[in-house]
C-alpha cells in the first residue's frame, strides 16, 4: 500500500501485510532500501512526480477516456471517403473474435511449444499472403508498408550493391518520408533515390525510365495500385525494363486488389510488398497498419530478409507439426549489428489476423470484393464527374480511389472537405500540400462498404457544395 | 479439483488439438463469408468493373482454402488455445520483456470505441481532437516520467523507438556540418537493437564487453571514445539485470568528445518515480508502451516505442508534431530539420491510449508503487533461487549488492552436476502450465542462462509457485532424468527436431514451399 492507502488492482502485494512478510524474507524494513543500494543519490529522483490527480476506479478511467474520444468524429457515424494509405474496409466480425483472443492478445517471444499455436498462426500468415502474391516466401510482419517499401529497397541493395533506386515521383507521401530517411547512412545516403516522372494519375513517364535506367540502380520501384488510385498499366513493360538491366523489381500493391487484380508476381516483380491493414483490420486512427514482403524461394532473397521467418517442420512424434526458426542469424536477435538491418516487435497480432481473413474470405470473396470496389469506385467516379466544373481525369483504369479535379470551381480542397463535413462526410485527400502541382484536387477512396445511396450522397453533396 | 494440496503444483495440460493447416481444411465451393456486391443499378451502369482491368486482370485465382465460417473460427481458437498468453500464466518467464497485467478496461475501449475503430488517421485535426488530446496529454505525463523536454510516439516498437534515436543523433550531427562522426558505442549487454539499428542508420557500431562487475569498465568507454563518436546507446539496468551506478560518468564522457547518449530504457519498470534520464545526464530515451505501460504484446506487435528528447533535440523529431494553442491541438509539419518520419500517420495509437489510461489509473505514487512492487517481486524471488539446486546467479555481489526488477540467472552448475543445460529446463516449464522461459539475446555471455522478471502484476502466491516448479524441475533433473528427456509431456506439440532450420533442404516458411519441398501436390 503505498502514503495514499490504496491497494492497486493491478499490483497484489500493495497490500501491507503481504508487503510486509516479503520484507521480513528478503531481510529489509523499507523497499527503499534496495535501491538506495543500487541506485547512487545524486541519480534518484527526489520528490513526487508532477503528474495529474490519478482516476483510481474502473468506471471513472472508462468514462474519462470515453469522454475525450468522443471528440472524436468518425466512420460510424460519418460517411468516410478517405484512403491514402488507410481506408474503412469491412471487417469480418471473426477477425476480431480472434484477435481479441486473450491468449494471442497477451502472447511475446514465447517458443513454438507453448506457444504452437501462435506459430502456426504466423506461418498460416505466410502461407495465405504467398498464394495471394503468388509468391513464396514472407517473414513475419514489419510496422506498415511504408517500412516494407524501404527494406525491400534494401534487400534489393544489398543482393547488388548498386546504390541507386528509381521510384515514382507521386508515391504515397508518408512512405516517401520513411524512405527518405530509412536509406540514409552516414555521411552519405546509403542508397540515392531518383524519382520518375508521373502523368496526374500518378503512371510512370515510361521514356524518362529509360532515360535513368542504368548499372548503378539497385531496384525500380512502383506502386500498384499507384498512391492516386490508377492501375499502371505499363507495369509488365516497366518490370522488362528493370530486370533487362539488372535491377529488381519491387512492386507496392494494395493486397485487397489481388482477388481482381493480377499478382506483381506474374508481370515480372521479383519483391512485392505492401501494408497488409485493408485484410480484415479497422482505421484505428491508423494504428492497425502491417507491412508484408514477399519473394520467390530463392536463397538470393530468403536470406535478405530481416524478420523472423518460422519454419514448419517435424517434431519427435511421427506426423506432428512443428515449427522453427529460419536462418536465424539473418537477424539483429542474432547477429546484433551483423544483422540484415534490424529487427523487433512489430505487429504480430494484426498478421495474424490478416491471415483470418484471407481464411474466411478465400479465392471467391477476394474476387467478389476486388469487383464491389472497382464497380463501386467506377461509379462514384462517374456520378462525381457529372457535378458541373469538376473533373475526373483518370488516365487509366484505377482500383478504390481516384483523383477529382476542383480547380475548375473557385473552390479549394480544404473548403470542400470542410463543407463535406456539413452534410456528415468526411472527404476525401486533400492533395495540394502533397502535390501543389495538381492544384486543388482530392483523392477520394470507395470501398465495399460505400453503398449506391452513399456515393449518391456525396455526388449531391459536392454538387450542393460547387454551385454555392 | 484444485492444485495438489501438498506440493501445490498443477495437474497440467495444454490444449493439444492436433489442428490442421488452414489449407488442409479447405472443401472446394465452402465459403467462409459473403461480401458485399455492388447494386444491380450499379452494375448495370458500370458492367463487371474489371473487364477494364485488361492485362493486369487476374487470371488464376490465389489458392486460398475454402473453409466455412465456424471451421475458420474453430481453427483459429484452437490456435489460440495452444498459445500460452500472459492472460493465462505466470509469465514471469518473459525477462526483460516485463509481461505486466494489461487491463480489460483499456482493451475494451481501443478495440470498440468507435472514437478509435472507425477513425482516419489522416482526418482533419478538427475532427480528430480526441485523438490528439490523448497524444498531448500522453506527451505530457511522459515528460514528467523521464524528466525530459518533448515526445513522440510515432515508432511502431521498441526497436523502432532505438532506431528512431540513432537516426536523430545521424541528423544532428549532420545539420552542424560534423560529418567525421561516424561511430556509435553500445554495450554487451544492451538489447541487440542498440547495435543493429544504429548500424542500419549508417553508423560503424563499437560493443563494449562487461568485466566482472557486469558493464564495461569506464576506462574501456573512454579508450573508445573520440571525435568521431557520434553517440553511445545503451540500456541501464542491462538485461542482466544490473544497474550501472556510474552510469552518470559515462555520459559526461561522451558529452565531453561531443556525442550525445540516448537512454534504452526498456527496462524501466523499477525506475518510475525512482530514477529518470533526465538525472542520469541522456539526451534522448525510449520507452516501450507495449511493456513498462501496461498495453499488451499482441504476439509481438502492435507496440509503441516512446521516444524522449531534450529540447535542443526537438527541430530533429519526427513529423508531424502534436500541439496545442491553448484551445485546439493541431499537428505541425513545419520542421525543417525534422528526421521525416519512421512510420505513417501517427503511430499506433491504440497502444498510446492503454498506456495513457494505466498512468491515469496510477498516477505519481502508482507507478512508483508497481516500480517498488516489481523489485520487491524480484528480489523476494532472488532469496528462493538461490537457495534452488543448481541455479548460479553470475555478478552475484552478496549482501548489499542485488538487483532491481530482473535477473539473468544461469544453470551452469545443474549443467556440470547432471548434463541436463537451460534448454532442457525450458522444455519441461510448459508441463507445469509456465510460458517458456526468455533465455538470453546472444551471445550467450552468461553461460546456460535464462532471465525472469517477475514485475508487479505477480501476487506472491505466483512468485511461490514459479519457484517451486523450477526447483522440482531441478529435483526432477537429478533424481529423475528420463523425465526431462521426453519433456514437454503435456503441450500441445513435442521437441521439435529442427528448431534452428538452416539447411536450404528443410526451410519452409509457407504451405506452398513446404509442399513442394515434400515432392507433395497442391
Amino acid at each position: 500500500m503505498s502514503k495514499n492507502n490504496i491497494v492497486y488492482p493491478y499490483i497484489p502485494n500493495s497490500v501491507p501485510e503481504v508487503k510486509a512478510e516479503m520484507m521480513k524474507v528478503i531481510g529489509i524494513n523499507d523497499p527503499m532500501e534496495l535501491y538506495e543500494r543500487e541506485i547512487p543519490e545524486e541519480l534518484r529522483f527526489k520528490g513526487v512526480m508532477n503528474l495529474p490527480e490519478p482516476i483510481y476506479d474502473e468506471y471513472s478511467i472508462k468514462r474519462h477516456t470515453e469522454d475525450i474520444l468522443k471528440k472524436n468524429k468518425n466512420a460510424s457515424e460519418y460517411l468516410c471517403f478517405l484512403g491514402a494509405g488507410c481506408a474503412p474496409h469491412f471487417v469480418p466480425a471473426v477477425c476480431d473474435e480472434i484477435n481479441g483472443r486473450g491468449e494471442f492478445l497477451t502472447a511475446y517471444v514465447g517458443e513454438s511449444i507453448a506457444d504452437h499455436g501462435k506459430w502456426q498462426a504466423f506461418f498460416e500468415y505466410a502461407s495465405l499472403m504467398a498464394e495471394l502474391c503468388d509468391m513464396d516466401i514472407l517473414s513475419i510482419p514489419m510496422y506498415d508498408g511504408a517500412q516494407a517499401a524501404a527494406s525491400s529497397i534494401r534487400m534489393a541493395n544489398r543482393i547488388n550493391s548498386r546504390g541507386t533506386v528509381l521510384i515514382p515521383e507521386k508515391i504515397n507521401p508518408e512512405n516517401m518520408m520513411v524512405l527518405k530517411n530509412y536509406l540514409k547512412s552516414v555521411p552519405e545516403p546509403d542508397i540515392k533515390i531518383v524519382t520518375l516522372k508521373c502523368d496526374a494519375a500518378g503512371l510512370i513517364d515510361v521514356e524518362d525510365l529509360k532515360s535513368k535506367i542504368s548499372q548503378d540502380v539497385c531496384a525500380v520501384m512502383i506502386e500498384n495500385p499507384t498512391y492516386l488510385g490508377s492501375v499502371e498499366v505499363k507495369a509488365e513493360e516497366i518490370g522488362k525494363i528493370a530486370r533487362e538491366a539488372g535491377a529488381e523489381y519491387i512492386v507496392y500493391t494494395d493486397p485487397i486488389s489481388l482477388g481482381v487484380m493480377e499478382a506483381p508476381a506474374n508481370y515480372g516483380a521479383t519483391i512485392t510488398c505492401g501494408d497488409f491493414h485493408t485484410l480484415g483490420l479497422h482505421m484505428g486512427a491508423g494504428g492497425c497498419q502491417g507491412g508484408f514482403i514477399a519473394t520467390f524461394d530463392d536463397m538470393k532473397y530468403i536470406s535478405e530478409f530481416k524478420d523472423l521467418m518460422f519454419g514448419i517442420t517435424e517434431t519427435s512424434v511421427e506426423g506432428e507439426y512443428g515449427f522453427g526458426e529460419v536462418l536465424f542469424d539473418r537477424t539483429s536477435y542474432g547477429s546484433r549489428d551483423k544483422a540484415n538491418e534490424f529487427t523487433g516487435t512489430s505487429t504480430g497480432l494484426w498478421a495474424i489476423t490478416a491471415g483470418v481473413y484471407l481464411a474466411i474470405m478465400g479465392p471467391k470473396g477476394m474476387e467478389e470484393v476486388g469487383t464491389t470496389i472497382m464497380q463501386r469506385s467506377q461509379y462514384a467516379a462517374k456520378k462525381i464527374a457529372e457535378v458541373p466544373g469538376v473533373e475526373v481525369n483518370m488516365s487509366a483504369p484505377f482500383f478504390k480511389e481516384f483523383v477529382v479535379d476542383f480547380n475548375k470551381t473557385g473552390k479549394t480542397a480544404a473548403e470542400i472537405n470542410e463543407a463535406l463535413l456539413g452534410y456528415k462526410i468526411i472527404g476525401g485527400k486533400d492533395l495540394s500540400f502533397d502535390f501543389p502541382e495538381m492544384g486543388q484536387s482530392i483523392l477520394f477512396c470507395v470501398t465495399e462498404i460505400h453503398t449506391k445511396d452513399d456515393i449518391d450522397k456525396l455526388a449531391y453533396a459536392l454538387k450542393g457544395i460547387v454551385s454555392r | 479439483m484444485s492444485r495438489d494440496r501438498y506440493s501445490r503444483f498443477r495437474k497440467f495440460h495444454q490444449a493439444k488439438w492436433d489442428e490442421e493447416i488452414i489449407f488442409e481444411l479447405s472443401v472446394p465451393g465452402e465459403r467462409g463469408v459473403l461480401v458485399p456486391k455492388a447494386e444491380a443499378a450499379v452494375a448495370d451502369e458500370i458492367g463487371d468493373g474489371v473487364s477494364v482491368l485488361g492485362g493486369l486482370k487476374r487470371k488464376k485465382a490465389p489458392a486460398l482454402p475454402e473453409v466455412s465460417q465456424m471451421r475458420v473460427n474453430r481453427h483459429y481458437l484452437r490456435l489460440s488455445q495452444e498459445t500460452m498468453g500472459t492472460d493465462v500464466n505466470i509469465d514471469i518467464s518473459q525477462g526483460t520483456c516485463t509481461m505486466k497485467y494489461s487491463p480489460k478496461v483499456q482493451e475494451h475501449l481501443a478495440a470498440r470505441h468507435p472514437g478509435i475503430v472507425e477513425v482516419h488517421p489522416l482526418q482533419d485535426p478538427d475532427t480528430m481532437q480526441g485523438v490528439l488530446e490523448i497524444i498531448y496529454r500522453t506527451e505530457q505525463l511522459m515528460k514528467e516520467i523521464s524528466g525530459l523536454d518533448h515526445f513522440c510516439f510515432q515508432p511502431g516498437g521498441g526497436a523502432h523507438g532505438v532506431y528512431t534515436n540513432a537516426s536523430i543523433i545521424r541528423e544532428y550531427h549532420l545539420s552542424r556540418g560534423d560529418y567525421k562522426r561516424d561511430e556509435i558505442i553500445t554495450t554487451m549487454f544492451s538489447h541487440p537493437c542498440d547495435a543493429a539499428t544504429p548500424n542500419t542508420a549508417g553508423f560503424k557500431v563499437i560493443t563494449l564487453m562487461p568485466d566482472e562487475n557486469g558493464f564495461p569498465p569506464i576506462e574501456a568507454f573512454k579508450a573508445a571514445l573520440s571525435e568521431r563518436t557520434a553517440g553511445i546507446m545503451i540500456t541501464n539496468p542491462e538485461d542482466t539485470g544490473i544497474y550501472n551506478p556510474r552510469i552518470k560518468e559515462y555520459v559526461d564522457a561522451a558529452h565531453a568528445v561531443g556525442a550525445l547518449c540516448s537512454y534504452d530504457q526498456a527496462n524501466a519498470n523499477a525506475f518510475l518515480g525512482i530514477a529518470r534520464a533526465k538525472e542520469a545526464g541522456f539526451d534522448m530515451c525510449h520507452f516501450n508502451m507495449h511493456k513498462t505501460f501496461s498495453a499488451p504484446h499482441g504476439c509481438m506487435g502492435p507496440a509503441t516505442g516512446a521516444v524522449g528528447y531534450k529540447d535542443f533535440l526537438k527541430p530533429f523529431m519526427p513529423v508531424p508534431r502534436v500541439e496545442f494553442d491553448g484551445r485546439k491541438y493541431y499537428l505541425d509539419y513545419n520542421c525543417p530539420q525534422s528526421i521525416g518520419k519512421t512510420r505513417s500517420f501517427l503511430g499506433n495509437f491504440g497502444v498510446i491510449l492503454k498506456s495513457y489510461m494505466w498512468i491515469m489509473q496510477h498516477g505519481a505514487e502508482g507507478l512508483k508503487e508497481a516500480a517498488i512492487c516489481s523489485v520487491l517481486n524480484n528480489n523476494y524471488m532472488m532469496k528462493k533461487l538461490k537457495e534452488t539446486r543448481g541455479v548460479v546467479m553470475y555478478y552475484d555481489f552478496g549482501v548489499g549488492k542485488n538487483r532491481l526488477e530482473q535477473v539473468r540467472w544461469s544453470w551452469e552448475k545443474l549443467q556440470q552436476d547432471t548434463g541436463f543445460g537451460t534448454g532442457d529446463v525450458n522444455q519441461r516449464l510448459s508441463d507445469f502450465g509456465i510460458q517458456h522461459y526468455w533465455t538470453s539475446h546472444h551471445p550467450w555471455v552468461v553461460p546456460e542462462p535464462f532471465t525472469l522478471e517477475p514485475c508487479e502484476s505477480y501476487s506472491k502466491d505466483d512468485l511461490d509457485e514459479y519457484c517451486g516448479v523450477l526447483a522440482e524441475i531441478s529435483r526432477e533433473c537429478y533424481e529423475e532424468p528420463e523425465v526431462i528427456k521426453g519433456a514437454p509431456h503435456c503441450g500441445p506439440t513435442h521437441r521439435v527436431k529442427h528448431p534452428e532450420i538452416n539447411d536450404e533442404e528443410l526451410i519452409a516458411v509457407t504451405w506452398r514451399q513446404y509442399l513442394k519441398k515434400k515432392g507433395l501436390k497442391k
